[in-house]
């Protein structure tokens, strides 16, 4: 029964993980209707900017990590700018394939400047552990600092969306583009702040991320990228609420699944719920459902 | 009139396959006399199977209408079923009829594995069922992964545990061992078998899409309500589409499985990546367009391998060659640059004026 | 008996009864038009009677035959043919694919067929092609045959769709607004064409408009939908004079 317990707790604590990633992919898919493929990768730009900012420049975690959210902010507007904006009335898969491209480069790039191999991440959390239940459950810091960390940024999201202005402007930006643009909503403005927080949040995730894992190579963010993008559908894509709710399930599902059934098959079988939940509720968890006018 | 019109459409298909025929003849005049490195010799096959697969998912995403980023988990599929099927068949049948039928048996097995999956997965639409088609394909890849099948004088046996759990008598021999996929697959494929295989991929494509099922596919993707009120089975054409381009992606993958003699299913050649990389060719080479596809396959599988020399920029490179072309190509003000620009153009006024 | 018999026909969205016990009966051959004020759930009715939406209640009978609550696809196949409000061509085929794509159901040949190239593969795109022209030209469209769908002008794709829906050889057709967005002189000329289907194909129609000179000049019998509910029905002349009905028009 402890054992299940820590399972959970673990599995909470990847969830998390994947909730904040999803965030980011569900604000951008609806604001902008595209499925950022390289959202995965900025995470692992942003813990490389960890690593880097400890071990190269000896600067203390929370500086390495606001460092790591700066470049990340910065990327992310950026990559929206370059790679994005000119095709915003082009064709979803257009947008697709560029992401795909820009996921490429950013993954290349990163080979070029710090190899192919795998680093050893120090965790940025010198948190002691939790002990309960006589020492029968273990809660590490690295998993109490996901968790809260999660909670937080949800909590301060839904706040932002609701009351302050920007947070309106996003909302009615997803609901019809030009309907706000002619209210007067800076609609390039509010996708650029869209991408700028999502990538923010990559930064946060991936810092977390290697911290539970501590391994890093260029390829780090692209699994847990998928996974992400897959909670976020879960949840029902474009939904706030939805990210979170499909992220925590989706890390509880792989974790316990890893315990329980067999590890090489837990991606399988997280893969299979989402199916059979997509089957049973086409538009994920909490999506709405969109019906066409004849 | 009438006659003209059959007659286009055949004329457009035999232009393709004669690019085949072409390329065939001189890439195997080349290999023969020497010219060709080693290097682009060992890249012929592969070349036809990326080819085939970049076609057949053009007939799910440009013809069908539908984004599938699980196309290499079928190809999987065909790769390891007709794999299995050579390594058991290695010494009891000769080299052409045991590929002929390791041919067959892996296109039926990813075609049916299409066509199961595509029931209930094609009710969902746009990005839920990309989502949904990654998904499998990672189900796909991850379930091979975990098999395992051995045969003795008892029989075969099977596992999702490791080699020891088969119980296999002394003179056991694994035939699929895990992760470490099947080993000793006979070389049976050659580049003229991948031409040929190519060659008739093309030919079911375009002659399906130039066809009454194809003109009902493509009434599906263009507008389904209209498409039903006009009769059109939707479920039926939508499972066709798919299980025949699922059964092609199988081909490419008996291509892939007897081209080499090890086959193990890994993110790089049957994940999520792999079913990226074939979308690329196909919305690079124009969504829909099946020709261009082809082609845009062959220069971009080529293009890397083109770049080795500069090694570690090469994918670099690579990536910002494939954001500049999207750029290029789709972005509204350089649409109209190259309007503007266009050879196109210039020659069009010509001819109007030559037919005036 | 007539050819189509609507029976208490009904369906509710939520709360929103949207239509409400609806009867109708057409005969073979009439030119019928179904009108009312924007809202009153006339496209309802069609949605209704093509499948697109399942009645809650009532029962809806073609020919003889039973149809309640059957699927689109079997609704076309047993005679139902329609055009839509906001039209719904296929962009990407060409005029005359179009009304090939109509003919898909009475001009079989299988897929295998058609890859292989057979023999029946050449006779039924002849006979398709035959029968595509044929009915591009009574629309006019016949110039138009290779251009793609999407670069007809406006009016033409109406007639388009007209033609589409006629090619899968129905026994009624139901028009939604068929001179919605065109000049007097494009609904005259819609008006003799809707009237030269009816004749040359002995074809009964059922039309939802709101250009009145075009019910008038062509219906010969009229229901009027308000509030989901039917408020009148009968000759064209009758129901148009009806008070009631000027009243729901013109309001109080």
């Amino acid at each position: 029964m402890s054992s299940f317990f820590t399972f959970l707790i673990n599995g909470i604590s990847l969830g998390s993980i994947y909730a904040i990633i999803a965030l980011g992919y569900t604000m951008v898919y609806g604001i902008a209707k595209m499925l950022n493929f390289a959202h995965g990768d900025v995470i692992m730009v942003g813990s490389y900017m960890v690593f880097l900012s400890m071990g190269s420049l000896g600067l203390p975690p929370v500086l390495a990590v606001l460092l790591a959210v700066v470049v990340c902010t910065v990327l992310g507007i950026t990559i929206e700018k370059i790679a994005y904006k000119p095709l915003r009335k082009a064709s979803p898969l257009a947008v697709l394939i560029t992401a795909i491209g820009v996921s490429y480069f950013l993954q290349n790039a990163a080979l070029l400047f710090f190899g192919a191999n795998t680093k050893m991440f120090t965790s940025v959390i010198s948190l002691p552990a939790i002990s309960l239940a006589e020492g029968q459950i273990n809660i590490t810091g690295e998993t109490q600092v996901t968790i809260i960390v999660c909670i937080i940024i949800m909590i301060g999201l839904s706040l932002f969306i609701k009351k302050t202005k920007a947070g309106q402007a996003m909302l009615a930006v997803s609901e019809d583009k030009g309907a706000a643009e002619l209210m007067g909503v800076n609609v390039n403005g509010t996708i650029s702040l869209t991408f700028a927080i999502g990538s923010a949040l990559a930064a946060v995730a991936g810092v977390l991320l290697c911290s539970t894992y501590p391994t890093l190579n260029p390829y780090t963010g692209s699994m847990p990228g998928i996974k992400a993008f897959t909670a976020a559908v879960f949840g029902g894509i474009g939904s706030i609420p939805g990210a979170f709710v499909g992220g925590i399930l989706l890390g509880i599902i792989e974790n316990l699944s890893k315990a329980y059934i067999s590890s090489q098959l837990s991606d399988a079988i997280v893969f299979s719920v989402l199916i059979i939940v997509l089957l049973v509720k086409p538009t994920g968890i909490l999506g709405t459902k969109i019906s066409e006018k004849v | 009139m009438k006659k003209e019109r059959i007659a286009k459409s055949t004329k457009s298909t035999w232009i393709t396959l004669g690019i085949v025929v072409v390329a065939y003849v001189i890439m195997q005049t080349l290999a023969e006399t020497g010219v060709l490195s080693s290097l682009v010799k060992g890249l012929l096959v592969p070349l036809c199977t990326y080819a085939i697969m970049a076609v057949s998912l053009n007939l799910t995403v440009g013809i069908l209408g539908e984004l599938s980023l699980g196309h290499a988990g079928f190809m999987c599929v065909g790769a390891f079923a007709s794999a299995f099927f050579s390594v058991c068949m290695k010494e009891s049948l000769p080299a052409g009829p045991r590929f002929f039928l390791a041919l067959l048996i892996g296109i039926l097995a990813a075609a049916l594995s299409g066509f199961l999956i595509g029931i209930p997965v094609l009710r969902l639409k746009g990005d839920y069922l990309a989502i949904v088609t990654l998904a499998f394909g990672e189900i796909i890849k991850n379930l091979v992964n975990v098999l395992y099948v051995g045969r003795d004088e008892n029989g075969f046996h099977f596992s999702i545990k490791d080699v020891l759990s088969l119980g296999m008598g002394k003179e056991g021999k694994v035939l699929i061992n895990g992760a470490q996929g099947i080993t000793g697959t006979p070389k049976d494929s050659n580049f003229t078998i991948a031409a040929i295989l190519l060659f008739l991929t093309l030919i079911i494509v375009l002659n399906l899409v130039n066809s009454r099922s194809g003109r009902a596919i493509m009434a599906i993707r263009d507008n389904r309500i209209a498409a039903e009120s006009i009769g059109i089975n939707i479920t039926r054409y939508k499972l066709l589409a798919f299980s025949i381009s699922a059964g092609l992606a199988g081909m490419a993958g008996v291509l892939y499985a007897h081209n080499l003699s090890t086959l193990a299913a890994q993110p790089k050649n049957f994940g999520y990546n792999m079913s990226i990389m074939i979308l690329v060719y196909v919305v690079l080479g124009g969504i829909g367009n099946i020709r261009v596809s082809m082609i845009a396959a062959v220069i971009l599988t080529l293009l890397p391998e083109l770049l080795r020399e500069l090694q570690d920029y090469r994918m670099l490179i690579y990536s910002i060659v494939l954001i500049v072309m999207m750029l290029f190509n789709w972005s509204p003000k350089a649409k109209e640059w190259r309007e503007k620009y266009s050879l196109k153009r210039f020659l069009g006024k010509k001819a109007a004026k030559e037919e005036a | 008996m007539a050819l189509l018999e609507v029976k208490n026909l009904g369906i509710s969205f939520g709360g929103l009864r949207a239509v409400d016990s609806f009867e109708i009966n057409i005969e073979k051959g009439q030119l019928y038009g179904l009108i009312g004020p924007n809202g009153a759930g006339k496209t309802t009715v069609f949605n209704l009677l093509t499948g697109v939406y399942k009645p809650s209640d009532g029962k809806v009978t073609l020919d003889g035959k039973n149809i309640t609550g059957a699927r689109t696809t079997q609704i076309n196949q047993a005679g139902i043919a329609r055009t839509f409000q906001n039209i719904r061509l296929f962009k990407e085929l060409t005029v005359l694919e179009n009304v090939k794509a109509g003919l898909h159901n009475n001009h079989p040949y299988s897929t295998v067929e058609g890859i292989l190239r057979l023999p029946r593969f050449f006779k039924v795109e002849k006979e398709m092609d035959q029968k595509a022209l044929e009915l591009l030209k009574v629309f006019d469209l016949d110039k138009e045959a290779d251009y793609l769908a999407s670069n007809l002008p406006y009016g033409k794709q109406r007639k388009l769709e007209i033609a589409r829906a006629l090619a899968t050889d129905p026994k009624l057709l139901l028009l939604d607004e068929p001179a919605a967005g065109m000049n007097p002189n494009e609904t005259r000329e819609l008006m003799d064409t809707i009237r030269f289907v009816r004749d040359k194909f002995e074809m009964t129609i059922l039309l939802i408009e709101h250009d009145m000179k075009l019910v008038s000049g062509i219906c010969e019998e009229l229901t009027v939908l308000n509030f989901g509910q039917v408020l009148a029905q009968g000759k064209t002349q009758d129901v148009l004079n009806d008070p009631q009905v000027i009243k729901a028009y013109l309001g109080e």
